[in-house]
């Protein structure tokens, strides 16, 4: 197995989590983000979709093809890592499920950790991350038996908690859309109002649509953003409704999303050609920025190959800093990792060479 | 009666690091030797079961040579001084 390297992150170092399908890496810089020190690999030979960083520790949700997945964390960056007795994450016996993969942790601001899985559940933790608890009241949902499988599985793969009320939580399962509780899980309702579902005759259903990604202002939570399986949506009034705001993109198919830390209107996605060749268009690999909500997005390529280059960026691959000018990075699944220091507009390799990217998270150390 | 487990190597950590581990015990089957390994060392039976009970996918488990999928699964029967190996299939990519 490979021996891991390790980075010696400072306070308010930029940190990027970076899941693949064969281990996981951190990459390190100072807040000028001109040059990064890589970490890793860690869990050589899982495939990492979910990492999170809470401020104290690094989590990460591996899953190894022969032993199965598990929550797993470090306080030093990456040194040393948990490894649960008792697989931390587990279905309960009466649900006769078994865990395949994890692939989203989300950590609020009172410290409840929720984390999404595959097959779809969302999963609870009150004591940081020691112990979990399955979400009963999304898991015995009346729709759920007729959720099925997208590319990835059938996967709750986006968890949203509201900065503004604690009770209110979006997640997205591919494939049966977006759901909202308002009662801190105890009823769920889909909240699919004007996503269109290509794939089935009823294109408006009231569920069922493949949800790729949503993303939520903070300073403004009523504005989303959504990419889905065709169709790039914003919505002004928490998931109520969404509106077409695919303008001036060379494809409304896509997985990534990130929004501004500060700005609602600006959002930041990778367009795929389609769901049945679902590379860049063009061979150029282009990131598409709106600064008014959607009304325009544009293309951001300065230090993006422009020829030749048919990259697939996946759901979790894009991940936003909270500095000024913001940080925005991605990775492909031909192992390149991107960063931009100035909002989108410029871009450079941080690296070239990894596993297949799966997951990018920034955060500041 | 006693049996050995042969630990896979990545898992051997969770077995204070031996590569075999010898079971006494009541064992008539694969079932109640894994049993009886999970008491010895708990941290193995997640990592080759799921929490539905059935060994995982890209798991293999023999006795005395013999995949027990090729027998009656976790019910295989198991005789006094039996090795059982357990060891990761030949899946990745």
């Amino acid at each position: 197995m490979p021996k891991a390297q390790h980075i010696k992150p400072k306070k308010g170092d930029v940190l990027l989590l970076t899941g693949t399908m064969k281990g996981a890496f951190i990459f390190r810089s100072n807040k000028r983000r001109s040059s990064w020190d890589m970490g890793g690999p860690y869990f050589p030979g899982s495939a990492v979709y979910a990492m999170a960083y809470d401020g104290k520790r690094v989590w990460a949700g591996p899953s190894s093809m022969h032993f199965g997945a598990l929550l797993r964390s470090s306080e030093n960056f990456g040194k040393t890592w948990t490894n649960p007795v008792e697989a931390n994450v587990k279905f309960p016996a009466q649900t006769d499920a078994a865990l395949k993969n994890i692939w989203q942790i989300a950590i609020g601001t009172d410290g409840t950790m929720y984390c999404g899985v595959e097959p779809a559940a969302l999963f609870k933790s009150t004591d940081g991350g020691e112990t979990w608890d399955l979400e009963e009241g999304l898991w015995n949902h009346p729709q759920r038996s007729k959720w099925v499988p997208g590319g990835g599985g059938l996967c709750l793969h986006t968890i949203l908690l509201d900065p503004e009320d604690r009770r209110r939580i979006c997640v997205a399962v591919s494939t049966a859309g977006f759901y909202v509780t308002d009662d801190g899980g105890a009823s769920w309702r889909p909240s699919n109002k004007g996503v269109r579902a290509e794939f089935l005759p009823d294109k408006h259903p009231e569920f069922g649509q493949c949800v790729h990604k949503v993303v939520q202002s903070k300073q403004q939570p009523d504005r989303m953003y959504l990419q889905n399986h065709w169709g790039l949506y914003r919505s002004d009034d928490r998931g109520l409704s969404w509106n077409d705001v695919a303008n001036g993109v060379p494809s409304d198919f896509g997985f990534a999303m990130g929004i501004h830390p500060r700005n609602p209107d600006t959002a930041w996605i990778v367009p795929l050609e389609a769901d049945m060749f679902r590379c860049t268009p063009e061979g150029k690999l282009r990131v598409y920025r709106t600064q008014n909500a959607g009304k325009k997005w544009q293309p951001m390529t300065k230090g993006l190959p422009q020829k030749d280059a048919y990259e697939t960026v996946i759901r979790d691959a894009m991940g936003v800093d909270p500095l000024d000018p913001v940080g925005v990075y991605f990775g492909t699944r031909s192992g390149k990792l991107f960063a931009s220091r100035d909002d989108g507009k410029s871009w450079s390799t941080v690296i070239d060479g990894l596993p297949p990217i799966v997951c990018v998270k920034a955060a500041i150390a | 009666m006693s049996v050995v487990v042969t630990i896979p190597g990545p898992l051997q950590e969770l077995a204070r690091n031996r590569r075999q581990v010898r079971i006494k015990g009541e064992v008539r089957s694969v079932s109640d030797a894994l049993s009886l390994l999970w008491n010895e060392c708990p941290g193995v039976r997640d990592r080759v079961l799921t929490e539905r009970g059935d060994v995982r996918q890209h798991i293999n488990i023999f006795v005395d040579g013999e995949s027990i999928r090729d027998i009656d699964g976790l019910s295989s029967a198991v005789r006094d001084g039996a090795e059982i190996v357990i060891l990761p299939a030949v899946s990745g990519g």
